[in-house]
């Protein structure tokens, strides 16, 4: 039977959540510096970025973790959606660049160039940039994924492809022809929606916001895994063939779950922009999808929460370790991390301990079964 | 060949196919008539595999006709389409969800809407679970209802795998080699079992296991690299001097 979506964990994970989302604004806003309680306000932009890459990690561990597809370039489809929120925050800065022109981001004259590209049209409207946050990555995915998965590219092919379209875009973001800050990126934000990106109660109330998206993600995979559609999905990461022949269309069932995802990933990416200041074509690096992907592993795939803690406590330990006098061997560390984690924990954190907890209600189970027979057998003997 | 009044359900006419220059079908003909059920037996190589493969939309003939049900062209069709027209196949190795229990396995394969924009708010009927039931205690498998298939035995994963094809209410079943692995009680029950729904619908075995191919005591047809080498009751076949010699070597 397919399970609630609000299961006791979800609601739990909600929760805490929400008391992140009102706590966290709140210790920063209404508590004095020198107070014990105060988060400062780095920190909270810290926490902030932490948030948007579990959303990111939710849209991995989506299409991975239940329906099998590995792509080591979701980094892409976050970075697209950091670039259109990244337009819109460089419209904002009107004529207020070093440049001081009106309409033309300081980039732009430096190259120059008169009039603004076509790809900029509208991004002055919010709203409009909402929506090409979702589209521009939904629409890659879509394209992307129909020509991949209707030609039946699976496993490590699909893999290395997601690897070449996330390649293929970081060496187009870099040039400077292509329009979008070549490889300085879009950087030097002063307002969105009329408020200061600098201010703490913007960046107090951008961190709420990515909490809600979070929440909201974490919901929409949650109906969509506790759905029949979750079901399908799991029955192709089971076994893809037997699915096609009960009469699934398996490259229908893909071709959703990855747009929805990279849709996820866009808004994540959306989000990252104004907290962290800055988004430039490093974002579309191969290792940075594969990092994402060891978040997940390291969580638990196929298990959602596990994604979230994943990407929260190895990125907690990213900032730990390279801001000491480990931070060269970082990288080491994480590869470590990642082989360790598949030699001996291969179901990550959450995947081990829901594994436990279903081996003990089998257990269970198994002693009532038990239980039942030895009394029915009297009863029968009467 | 008796001629009968009743349309073919699968009619396959000159089928060939080739991989690589090997010839896996050559000029492969083969009709199954409603509510028969065949085994086809063959030397490794022979075709069977790929014949299946043909008739399920997995691979297209190079040349030749395959109709299902008299208007159906399936070489036109993939295997999503041509399962949903009323093909089910069962593969030599038995191939469940397993991390889906029993139960949801059988409603998975459950005839009904596919698609995938209505499966999010899909709400399973009474019906439905009575179906679902009904299958459990076809396959034998009741007690087994909230089990991992992950977890079930060799022998019972076969016939989960069967019960799957019946959940999906096929016209045709394709079934490729039910019984390899199984004890001798579980294929004598595999034998019984196959009767059953034959009773209702069209079946084709695929078989190695000659006892077994006895036990179902229905038409054989043997097929030798690509073709129809023999077709008749196993005793007739079994005397038939060629296939002897295919069987034993030359």
């Amino acid at each position: 039977m397919t399970p609630r979506v609000l299961d006791p964990g979800t609601i739990a994970f909600l929760i805490i959540l929400a008391v992140a989302a009102i706590g966290v604004p709140l210790l920063n806003l209404a508590t004095q510096d020198s107070s014990a309680l105060h988060v400062p306000t780095y920190l909270m932009a810290l926490f902030g970025k932490y948030v948007c890459f579990a959303l990111l990690a939710l849209s991995i561990d989506l299409i991975w973790g239940f329906c099998g597809i590995l792509s080591l370039g979701h980094g892409a489809f976050f970075a697209l959606g950091g670039y259109a929120m990244g337009m819109y925050l460089m419209r904002q800065i009107g004529g207020r660049g070093v440049y001081g022109n009106p309409l033309l981001p300081d980039f732009m004259v430096f190259l120059n160039w008169k009039e603004l590209p076509l790809a900029w049209w509208g991004l002055s409207s919010f709203p409009y940039a909402v929506l090409m946050v979702l589209l521009v990555p939904g629409l890659l995915a879509l394209v992307f994924g129909w020509f991949a998965f209707r030609s039946r590219v699976t496993g490590v092919h699909f893999s290395i492809i997601t690897q070449a379209m996330t390649f293929a875009l970081l060496l187009a973001f870099f040039r400077n022809d292509f329009g979008f800050g070549g490889n300085n990126g879009l950087t030097d934000f002063k307002d969105i929606l009329g408020f200061n990106v600098q201010a703490d109660t913007t960046r107090a109330a951008l961190f709420a916001i990515s909490c809600v998206a979070l929440a909201l993600g974490y919901v929409v995979c949650r109906v969509l895994v506790s759905s029949k559609f979750g079901m399908v999905l799991i029955a192709i990461r089971d076994a893809e063939s037997r699915a096609r022949f009960l009469g699934y269309r398996v490259e229908s069932y893909k071709l959703a779950v990855f747009t929805i995802s990279a849709c996820m990933a866009g808004v994540a990416g959306a989000l990252y922009v104004p907290q962290v200041g800055i988004i430039n074509p490093g974002e579309f690096s191969p290792a940075n999808s594969i990092e994402a992907v060891i978040w997940v592993a390291v969580g638990g795939r196929g298990t959602l929460v596990g994604a979230v803690a994943g990407a929260i406590l190895v990125n907690y330990a990213k900032t730990t370790f390279t801001s000491g006098p480990l931070a060269p061997y970082w990288l080491f560390l994480l590869g470590g991390l990642f082989v360790g984690v598949t030699l001996w924990l291969p179901r990550g954190i959450f995947g081990t301990i829901a594994h436990w907890r279903a081996f003990r209600r089998s257990r269970l189970a198994e002693a009532d079964a038990s239980d039942a027979s030895a009394s029915a057998k009297p009863l029968a003997a009467e | 060949m008796e001629l009968r009044t009743t349309p073919t359900l699968l009619y396959l006419d000159a089928v060939s196919v080739s991989f690589d220059g090997f010839k896996a079908l050559n000029g492969l003909s083969l009709t199954i008539a409603p509510g028969e059920m065949r085994a086809i037996i063959g030397p490794n190589g022979a075709g069977k595999t790929t014949m299946m493969d043909v008739i399920t939309g997995k691979t297209r003939p190079d040349e030749g006709e395959v109709v299902f049900d008299g208007s159906h062209d399936l070489t036109t069709l993939d295997e999503a389409s041509i399962a949903v027209l009323g093909i089910g196949r069962k593969f030599q190795k038995p191939t469940v969800f397993d991390s889906h229990t029993v139960e949801d396995n059988l409603r998975l394969a459950l005839a009904g809407d596919r698609r995938a924009r209505t499966a999010v708010a899909w709400r399973e009927s009474a019906a439905a679970r009575e179906r679902i039931g009904a299958i459990l205690d076809t396959v034998r498998l009741k007690g087994a209802r909230q089990k991992l298939a992950g977890s079930l035995s060799h022998g019972q994963k076969q016939w989960l795998e069967i019960g799957m094809l019946l959940a999906q209410d096929p016209k045709l079943l394709l079934v490729d080699e039910p019984v390899a692995g199984m004890t001798d009680a579980e294929t004598h029950q595999t034998a019984e079992l196959l009767r059953t729904i034959n009773a209702e619908k069209t079946v084709v075995v695929v078989e190695h296991d000659m006892t077994f191919v006895r036990a179902l005591g229905v038409k054989v047809t043997v097929l030798h690299e690509g073709r129809v080498l023999a077709e008749g009751s196993i005793d007739q076949v079994s005397e038939n001097e060629r296939v002897v010699e295919v069987y034993l070597g030359r």
